[in-house]
C-alpha cells in the first residue's frame, strides 16, 4: 500500500517539478510576468460583467412592477449561465501565457506630465490572465447553480422579497466580476465595496428579524475595518510605484527590485492583508462570517463558496509579486491563516447549529488558503479555493435543503437518520460527498488541495513554516471530526427529528406542512418533512459531481493521462506563479523515515481517518458516550473551561464587545450628554433664552391698555426732550 | 449768464414777490404761535391719555397733528421758507386719508364689541 502511494506521489511530484520556473536558489524576486497586450477586440468579454448587471436591472424592474412569479430567478439564472458561457469561451480562446488588457470604458484619466507619478489612470478595463479566468469560472459557474437552487428555495417569497433577493444576488456577481476582472486596484476596490454592499443587503434579507439586521451590520462594519486597510494599501502603492494598473504595477515592482522602497513600502502588504482578512474572515476580523448565517441559505453558499470570502485570497494571489518582496508579510499571512484554521476548527467542534459548524469550517478552510499563500504556494491556495468552493457550496445547499424540509431545524441534536427519510436520500448522500471532501478523505479533491498546502508549509525551500504544517495537520484531524459529527448525527443513525419553529416563518416554507403546527415537539406526529424537488436535487447532484470532478486535475496526473495539473499550470501562467517555486533539489526532504511528500500523504490520511473514526464512535456508535464525555469534562474543574470556551466561541465576540463596542457605547453616551447639556443646553438654548429673558423684563410695560402705550411713548419723548434741553443748558445755549 | 441757465437756477426766496415784502419773523408773534402749538399738543395728549372713547381719542390725535402743523407754519414763517407750508399740505392730506381709515376701523371695532371703549381691546395683555 505504501509503495503504491509512494509511486503515485512521485508522479505527482514529478508533475510539480516539470513546469517549474527556472529560478535558482537565493532571494525570490518578481520576474517573468509577461507584459500585457491590449486587445480591444475582446471587448465582448465585458458581457461577463454586463450580463449580471442587466439581470440586476431586470430584477429591480420586476420589484417595481410587483411581478408575482419566478421571472426574476429565471432572468438571473439565465444571465449567470450566459456569463459562465462567455467566461468559458474566453478561457478557450486566450493564450494562457499572455495576459490581455481589454479596455471597456474610460473612467479616471488624469495626466500632469509623463510617466509614473505624473498620470493617474483607472479605467473599466479587464486584466485577463489565467488567474482571472480560473476565478471567474467558478464564480459564474457556482453563481448559476446557487441561483437555480434559490429559485426553488426562496419560492415562499415569490411576489414579496423574491425580486429583491435576486437583485442582491445579481449585484453580488456583478461586484465579484468587477473585483476579479479589473485591471487596476481602483476598480478592484469598487467591486470590493460592491461585494460588501451586496452581502449587507442579502444577510439582512429578513429585515424584520433583529438578529438578521444585526448580523448584516456586523458584516458591513467588520468589512469596513478591512477596507480601510485596503484603501491605505492602494494609496501607498500609488505613492511608491506611481500606478495602480496591474500591468504597470508589476513592471514597477520588478524595477524597484529587492528590497523595495522605504518603511511605507513595507507597510503595503500588511495593509492589503488587513483588507483580505476582513473580506475573507481571518483572525482579527472573522466574527462576522458565522453571523452571516442569518441570511437565506443560498446567500450563505454564495458568500462562503464563490463570491465574497475568496476575494481576500484573490487579492493576495494577484498581488503575490509584491508579497514576495516582503518575507515578513508572507510569514504573517501564514501564521494568521494557520491560527485561524485551528481556532475556527476548535469552535466548530463544539457548535450544534449545522450551518454554524459549516460557517466555522469555512473560516478554517480559508485559514488553510492563507497558510498556503503565506508559505509561497499560491497554486495550493487557489486550488484549495477551487475545491472548497464546490464542496462548501454543496454542504451549505444540503444544509439549506434540510432547513427547508424541516421548518428551519438546524440543531444536529434534533435531527437523525435523514438518509432514511423519504426524499432526503439524495441530500444525505450528497452531503456525505461534501463531508468527505471537506474532511480531506484520502484521494478526494479536498485531500489533494489541502495536502499541497501542508506539503509546502513543511518543505517549501523559501517560506516553509514546519510548525504551522504540524498545526495544519492537527487541524485537519479536527476538521474531519467535526464534519463527520454533523453527518453521523444528522444523516445516519435511527430516524428521529423535531421540526423547527419556522413553520410559517420567513426562511421555512409556509405551505408545505399545513398540519405541522399541531405537532411541535413530537417526533413524526403529523409533521411531514417537505422533500426538496427538482431544482434543489438537481443542483445538489451537479455540485456533488462538480466536487468530485474538482479532483480531476490531480486524478488525470495520477493516472498518467496528463503531464501536469491544469490548475497548477493555470497558476503558473499568472502573476501568482511566482510563488510556485520548485523544490529545487532532487533529493526529497525526508520525514519520519519516508520521502517527505509521501509522509505528508500518509500523515494527513491517518489524521483525517482518525478524526472520522472518533466521530463515528462518539456520534454514531454510541451517542451517549459523547454526552457523558462532555459531562465528565464539565465536571472536572481543571477541564471545565475547555468545552465551555469552545461552545462560547472562545468568548471572542464578548472580547470585542468589551474592547470596542463597550468603550464606543460609553464614549457615545458621554458625547451625547455633552451635546445635550452643553452644546444644546447651554450654548444654543442659553442664547435663545436671552431675548426671552429681556422680554420678560419689559413685559409689565405692555399691559394691553392703549393709554398705557401712549403714556409710555409720551414719557419717553418727554425724557428725550428733557435730555436735549439739559444739554442745551449745560452747553451754554448754542 | 445765459437766459436758459438763469431760468434753471432756483430763484432765491427773497426774490419771490410775496415773500419779498416780508421780514423774517421773530420775537413776540412767533412765541405766541409756538405756545399755541404747544398748548394744542398738550390738550391733545392729555385728551388722548384720559379718554377711553375711541372717537374722542382719535379727535385728540387730530389735535396733536394740527399742533405740529401749526409749528411747521410758524417756523416756515420765521425762516421765510415755503417748505414749512408745503409740509403742512402733506400733513393735511395724510390726516384726511388717515381719518377715513381710522373711522372705518372704529366702525369695525364697534361692530365687534358694541362699544367704543378702548379698554374692550386689551387682548395683548397676557
Amino acid at each position: 500500500m505504501t509503495a503504491t502511494l509512494a509511486s503515485l506521489c512521485s508522479v505527482l511530484l514529478g508533475a510539480q517539478e516539470t513546469h517549474a520556473a527556472p529560478a535558482g536558489a537565493g532571494p525570490v524576486v518578481a520576474h517573468d510576468i509577461p507584459a500585457a497586450i491590449t486587445a480591444p477586440e475582446l471587448s465582448w468579454a465585458g458581457w461577463i460583467i454586463w450580463l449580471p448587471l442587466l439581470s440586476s436591472i431586470a430584477c429591480a424592474l420586476c420589484a417595481a412592477f410587483r411581478v408575482k412569479n419566478k421571472l426574476p430567478a429565471f432572468v438571473t439564472v439565465l444571465s449567470f449561465a450566459a456569463a459562465f458561457g462567455v467566461t468559458f469561451w474566453l478561457h478557450r480562446i486566450v493564450d494562457p501565457a499572455q495576459p490581455v488588457v481589454v479596455p471597456l470604458l474610460h473612467w479616471m484619466d488624469f495626466a500632469w506630465g509623463d510617466g509614473n507619478w505624473h498620470a493617474f489612470g483607472a479605467h473599466f478595463s479587464l486584466y485577463v490572465d489565467e488567474l482571472t479566468l480560473f476565478w471567474m469560472l467558478f464564480v459564474t459557474g457556482l453563481g448559476t447553480l446557487i441561483a437555480l437552487y434559490a429559485s426553488e428555495y426562496m419560492e415562499s417569497d415569490v411576489g414579496k422579497g423574491y425580486s429583491r433577493f435576486f437583485f442582491g444576488v445579481s449585484i453580488f456577481i456583478v461586484a465579484m466580476a468587477a473585483l476579479v476582472m479589473s485591471d487596476n486596484l481602483v476598480m478592484l476596490y469598487l467591486g470590493w465595496e460592491g461585494v460588501g454592499l451586496a452581502s449587507y443587503l442579502l444577510i439582512g434579507y429578513y429585515y424584520t428579524r433583529p438578529s438578521a439586521v444585526a448580523a448584516a451590520k456586523k458584516a458591513f462594519i467588520m468589512n469596513r475595518v478591512g477596507d480601510l486597510g485596503l484603501a491605505i494599501g492602494i494609496f501607498l502603492i500609488w505613492t511608491n510605484y506611481g500606478t495602480v494598473e496591474y500591468d504597470g504595477l508589476f513592471r514597477a515592482i520588478e524595477a524597484a527590485g529587492n528590497p523595495a522602497g522605504g518603511w511605507d513600502a513595507s507597510l503595503i502588504p500588511f495593509c492589503l492583508m488587513l483588507g483580505a482578512f476582513g473580506k475573507s474572515a481571518q483572525i482579527p476580523l472573522y466574527v462576522w462570517l458565522p453571523d452571516a448565517m442569518e441570511g437565506p441559505t443560498p446567500v450563505s453558499a454564495l458568500i462562503h463558496a464563490a463570491t465574497m470570502v475568496t476575494a481576500g485570497v484573490y487579492l493576495i494571489a494577484r498581488m503575490f509579486p509584491l508579497f514576495l518582496l516582503h518575507p515578513d508579510a508572507l510569514a504573517a499571512v501564514a501564521w494568521i491563516g494557520g491560527l485561524t484554521a485551528l481556532l475556527a476548527a476548535t469552535i466548530g467542534m463544539a457548535q450544534y447549529d449545522i450551518k454554524r459548524i459549516f460557517a466555522y469550517s469555512t473560516v478554517s478552510q480559508l485559514g488553510y488558503m492563507f497558510l498556503g499563500l503565506g508559505v509561497g504556494t499560491a497554486y495550493g491556495a487557489c486550488y484549495h479555493t477551487f475545491t472548497h468552493a464546490f464542496f462548501k457550496a454543496l454542504l451549505f445547499l444540503t444544509a439549506g435543503a434540510v432547513m427547508h424540509g424541516f421548518a428551519g431545524q438546524l440543531d444536529l441534536r434534533r435531527l437523525s437518520g435523514l438518509r432514511r427519510v423519504p426524499g432526503f436520500a439524495l441530500v444525505s448522500w450528497t452531503m456525505l460527498v461534501g463531508c468527505l471532501w471537506l474532511s480531506a478523505f484520502p484521494f478526494s479533491a479536498g485531500f489533494f488541495s489541502k495536502d499541497t498546502i501542508l506539503a509546502a508549509a513543511m518543505f517549501d525551500p523559501h517560506h516553509a513554516q514546519p510548525a504551522l504544517a504540524w498545526m495544519g495537520l492537527a487541524t485537519a484531524g479536527l476538521t474531519a471530526y467535526y464534519t463527520f459529527r454533523v453527518w453521523f448525527r444528522v444523516c445516519a443513525g435511527p430516524v428521529a427529528f423535531v421540526p423547527g419553529d419556522e413553520l410559517h416563518g420567513a426562511d421555512g416554507h409556509g405551505r408545505g406542512a399545513p398540519s405541522a403546527s399541531a405537532s411541535h415537539g413530537n417526533d413524526h406526529g403529523s409533521f411531514h418533512p417537505h422533500a426538496p424537488r427538482l431544482a434543489i436535487n438537481g443542483v445538489l447532484l451537479v455540485l456533488a459531481i462538480g466536487a468530485v470532478l474538482a479532483g480531476l486535475p490531480t486524478y488525470l496526473v495520477l493516472s498518467g493521462q496528463t503531464k501536469e495539473n491544469w490548475v497548477e499550470s493555470m497558476m503558473a501562467h499568472s502573476s501568482a506563479a511566482l510563488g510556485a517555486q520548485p523544490a529545487d533539489s532532487h533529493e526529497h526532504p525526508h520525514l519520519i523515515g519516508m520521502d517527505g511528500h509521501t509522509a505528508m500523504f500518509v500523515l494527513s490520511s491517518v489524521v483525517g481517518l482518525a478524526g472520522i473514526a472518533i466521530a463515528w464512535v462518539l456520534h454514531l456508535g454510541n451517542r451517549r458516550l459523547a454526552d457523558r464525555l462532555r459531562g465528565a469534562m464539565l465536571a472536572r474543574r481543571w477541564l471545565r473551561w475547555l468545552p465551555t470556551a469552545m461552545e462560547h466561541k472562545w468568548y471572542v465576540d464578548e472580547l470585542y464587545h468589551a474592547c470596542f463596542r463597550l468603550p464606543m457605547w460609553v464614549g457615545g453616551h458621554l458625547l451625547h450628554f455633552f451635546d445635550k447639556h452643553f452644546i444644546d443646553g447651554l450654548l444654543v438654548n442659553g442664547i435663545g433664552r436671552v431675548p426671552s429673558f429681556l422680554g420678560r423684563l419689559f413685559q409689565p410695560l405692555y399691559n394691553g391698555a392703549l393709554q398705557g402705550y401712549a403714556a409710555t411713548m409720551a414719557g419717553a419723548v418727554a425724557l428725550i426732550l428733557a435730555w436735549v434741553v439739559w444739554k442745551w443748558i449745560v452747553g451754554g445755549g448754542a | 449768464m445765459s437766459g436758459a441757465a438763469e431760468m434753471l437756477a432756483a430763484p432765491a426766496l427773497a426774490d419771490l414777490p410775496l415773500l419779498a415784502a416780508l421780514e423774517p419773523m421773530a420775537g413776540g408773534p412767533l412765541k405766541v404761535l409756538l405756545l399755541t402749538s404747544a398748548l394744542l399738543f398738550a390738550i391733545g395728549l392729555v385728551g388722548f391719555l384720559s379718554r377711553r372713547n375711541m372717537i374722542l381719542m382719535f379727535l385728540c390725535t387730530e389735535l396733536m397733528f394740527q399742533a405740529a402743523a401749526l409749528a411747521f407754519v410758524a417756523f416756515g414763517r420765521m425762516h421765510l421758507d415755503v417748505s414749512g407750508q408745503t409740509f403742512v399740505i402733506f400733513v393735511l392730506t395724510v390726516a384726511a386719508a388717515e381719518a377715513a381709515l381710522a373711522l372705518g376701523l372704529v366702525v369695525l371695532l364697534f361692530r365687534r364689541r358694541e362699544t367704543l371703549n378702548s379698554e374692550a381691546w386689551s387682548e395683548l395683555h397676557e
